[in-house]
């Protein structure tokens, strides 16, 4: 089932999302990637339990081609951190839980 | 912290863990389900299936994964979404360890946690990784419209994700270290006569070059020629290794590739643990093996805890 913590992002509205000083995980994803859909599960768990510290976006890269062309992106899912407008960090492939919270952990 | 006991746990949730689930279920055993993302395992990589029967027109990989998960959760398949890091199965009732500090225990045990794609362990693949570097066409392949990409492989998901490639690629070319292909004919032929593919044979990659993609790879012919190739992709396709990370490796008496060995009805050296699918010792890794072992596994479960009591 969905999880309404994680939110829709999209090009029109990436720079003022990213802006926040709470630190942001976007995921890019498309419907038709299976690993997007493995690492779901994953991302939903993450949103939750970093509720409040930072905020978990999903951009479908079909929909919204300008922000991965932006940051050369390559491959789904790829995940990209970011505090302040800054990116601090990003992973791709359907990781574990363990790196997604490193990667988190980083702006934290 | 607490822990939970199950007369039967699956580990995995592939075809082969799906297909146990199912059977379980029907079987109205006391199961559960494992899996550390969303079901169907490495069926999502795939995009199309044509060798799964009861598909005449074929079916694509993320398809058959859900309408799996739909056929097991119509009987009540009991699953948890969690990841196993270790296995104690030192005693009749099999211990295991979850991420998030939880235990699980039972009486039998399936071990269904598959394997996933090899790299090529060469430089440059790690850091453009995500980059240039894939090994999922059917993830990546929409990045690349109309662009050169290599393809390095020469079994049957090399081949066919090629010619899925060309679909978006203005170029694709196979890389392969022998002079011949292992892909079935059928694969092959497609491949040969689609003319936005080349190969180059008997050639490894020794070096993925690139600053902030991937630019060129180096090349190592087997008679010792060295070569360059422009590349804005490389697909790297050449197997699997095994997701073995949780198991007692030495207690089932892991191969030295670090799958597990079982015997004909999938019971491993471990009395009550069943092996299925894409981690057991073997030479074909296919869809309906895996399916098949899982079915095998809960019927040799069955006949363990019959055993038992």
């Amino acid at each position: 089932m969905a999880n309404d913590k994680v939110q829709s992002v999209s090009d029109a509205d990436f720079d003022s999302v990213i802006a926040s000083d709470t630190p942001c995980l976007i995921d890019f994803w498309a419907p038709w990637c299976g690993p997007c859909k493995a690492i779901g599960p994953v991302v939903e768990a993450l949103a939750d339990e970093y509720d409040g510290r930072a905020t978990i976006y999903k951009m479908n890269v079909d929909d919204n081609p300008a922000t991965p062309g932006k940051f050369g992106i390559r491959a789904i899912p790829t995940l990209i951190l970011f505090k302040s407008g800054e990116k601090v960090d990003q992973i791709t492939g359907a990781v574990g839980k363990v790196q997604l919270t490193e990667l988190i952990e980083k702006a934290l | 912290m607490a822990t939970t006991h199950h007369t039967l746990i699956i580990v995995g949730g592939g075809p082969a863990g799906l297909t146990a689930g199912l059977y379980a279920a029907r079987a109205r055993m006391d199961h559960l389900l494992v899996e550390k993302g969303a079901e169907g395992g490495q069926v999502l990589l795939t995009d199309w299936i044509d060798n799964y029967p009861g598909f005449p027109e074929g079916i694509s990989g993320f398809e058959l994964a859900e309408k799996m998960t739909a056929q097991a959760k119509r009987f009540e398949l009991n699953s948890l979404f969690g990841n196993v890091v270790s296995m104690d199965l030192s005693s009749p009732i099999k211990r295991l360890e979850l991420e998030s500090g939880d235990s699980l225990s039972c009486d039998a045990l399936i071990i269904t946690t598959g394997a996933r794609p090899r790299g090529l362990g060469v430089p440059g693949e790690k850091e453009l990784t995500g980059k240039g570097v894939s090994y999922c066409a059917t993830c990546d392949a929409p990045f690349y419209r109309n662009l050169h990409v290599a393809v390095i492989g020469g079994g049957n998901t090399a081949v066919q994700e090629a010619a899925h490639l060309t679909k978006f690629a203005d170029k694709v070319t196979l890389i392969h270290r022998r002079d011949e292909l292992r892909a079935t004919k059928i694969v092959q032929e497609k491949a040969f006569a689609n003319t936005k593919i080349d190969f180059i044979w008997d050639t490894n990659v020794t070096a993925i070059e690139g600053k902030d993609g991937v630019e060129q790879l180096r090349l190592l012919n087997t008679n010792g020629e060295e070569s360059t190739l422009q590349v804005e992709g490389i697909f790297i396709l050449i197997g699997v290794m095994p997701n073995n990370e949780m198991l007692p490796l030495t207690d089932l008496a892991a191969d030295q590739g670090g799958f597990i060995p079982t015997d004909c009805e999938t019971r491993t050296a471990v009395p009550g643990v069943m092996a299925a699918g894409d981690i057991r010792s073997k030479e074909v890794r296919q869809v309906i093996n895996a399916a098949g072992e899982g079915a095998t596994a809960v019927l040799a479960a069955e006949n363990y805890l019959t055993n038992l009591s």
